[in-house]
């Protein structure tokens, strides 16, 4: 019964996320969204971390999901959907309720990678079978860009403001994804709005597999990027050719890269057309340029050997 | 449009009607407007899949026009779309040019 991936079929589903949303214009966070609750058939409960995405599609008379959502606050949209879940066991137990019913909760980087961190561990730790959808813009966006333990090394924000004493982020970025593959449950992804179909075939794969699952997916902003408002989803694309957002997905400890890229962008293509990179260009900054560079073939390289440890060996 | 006073909102502030942002038409955001063409449409909708605004209409898979009461003019669309033999079926054009 589900509906295939092509774009022919899909478009023809009923709306899940509607239009109307105050979201800026050219946010990737919406298109996220919407291909998340595209690519499944099973009707959804969706909770939300307090963000863009929160306060920006749900603003008193108006909201634009279409299937029911809660939202609670900044720390807690993991605890609260565990709550909601394990209602629903209860319900189903009782035979009050009979529908198989997916969960999915939506988070910034900031409300998950930072504030939301402990539910969100809690949740995974406890087993509830939801699906934690992270769109990471790499800052606090909503507020005003301030930095996060995402941002990248380098990025200009209002906290770690480029100045002569300080050349923008000087610290890495936290590999979340791996965190979370390191709580040992069945499935972690990575996935960008920009390989669409790689993206739902993902949300459809962790819809299948029970306990808690968690995925990581680039949403370019362009006020915090500093870039223009047409190449949230080009930039995304570069991100992934670039490998500074690799695409894979870890199922019961088998790492797995589903893309890779041909030919392995320079770092440079992702970091220049970003306003938030533009001192990195300057001649003392050189260091820092090269330094970002070094990190993403370090994390890459890993990426590939763990691919190849972790694969299944036919004996 | 009339907003609600606090008596006549619902306890806890819950909204009960799905999709009712709809009604809040964002389009007067826009400072350029996408122009589809026709003849350069090749139907592959990624206008659609990408758009972050649900701005395209599309109507049993086939491509229909721009919904301006929601676009927000980000152009997305226009450098997404791969066109025909290097020709774009989708310009943004400046707003009231």
């Amino acid at each position: 019964m589900s509906t295939p991936l092509s774009i022919k079929e899909l478009s023809k589903k009923e709306e899940r996320f509607t239009a109307g949303h105050r979201m800026c214009a050219g946010c990737g966070a919406p298109t996220v969204v919407k291909m998340v609750l595209m690519a499944t058939e099973y009707p959804v409960i969706a909770a939300n971390a307090t963000g863009c995405l929160e306060v920006s599609t749900c603003i008193q008379q108006f909201t634009s999901w279409n299937i029911p959502w809660i939202h609670n606050a900044f720390e807690n949209a993991a605890a609260t959907l565990s709550g909601v879940e394990t209602m629903y066991r209860s319900l189903k137990k009782q035979g009050k309720i009979d529908k198989e019913i997916k969960f999915i909760a939506f988070g910034g980087d900031g409300g998950t990678y930072d504030i939301g961190f402990q539910s969100l561990s809690g949740a995974m730790e406890r087993g509830h079978d939801m699906l934690y959808i992270c769109y990471d813009n790499g800052a606090y966006m909503n507020t005003g860009i301030q930095r996060s333990s995402a941002t990248p090394l380098g990025a200009d924000t209002t906290t770690c403001p480029v100045g002569s004493a300080n050349p923008g982020k000087v610290q890495e970025r936290k590999d979340l994804t791996r965190i979370m593959a390191a709580h040992g449950i069945p499935y972690v992804a990575q996935a960008s709005p920009s390989n669409w179909s790689d993206l739902m075939k993902k949300v459809k794969k962790a819809h299948e597999i029970k306990g808690p699952k968690f995925m990581n997916i680039i949403a370019p902003c362009n006020r915090g990027w500093r870039s223009k408002t047409d190449d949230a989803i080009t930039l995304s694309r570069i991100a992934v050719n670039t490998c500074y957002w690799p695409l894979f997905e870890i199922e019961d400890g088998v790492t797995r890269v589903t893309y890779k890229p041909k030919e392995k962008k320079p770092l440079v293509d992702f970091l220049k057309p970003q306003g938030r990179f533009k001192h990195l260009f300057a001649p003392e900054n050189e260091w820092l340029l090269n330094k970002a560079q070094e990190v993403v073939d370090k994390n890459w390289e890993r990426l590939l050997r763990e691919e190849e440890f972790t694969a299944p060996r036919s004996e | 449009m009339k907003l609600k006073g606090w008596k006549e909102l619902t306890p806890g502030a819950v909204v009960t009607e799905p999709g009712s942002s709809k009604k809040f038409k964002t389009g007067s955001w826009r400072a350029f407007k996408p122009k589809w063409i026709e003849e350069n449409c090749i139907q592959c909708l990624f206008c659609w899949i990408y758009c972050p605004d649900m701005a395209v209409k599309v109507k049993d898979g086939k491509r229909g026009e721009f919904d301006y009461d929601y676009c927000k003019g980000c152009g997305i669309c226009a450098l997404e779309c791969p066109g025909k033999k290097g020709n774009k079926a989708i310009v943004m054009e400046e707003e009231g040019k």
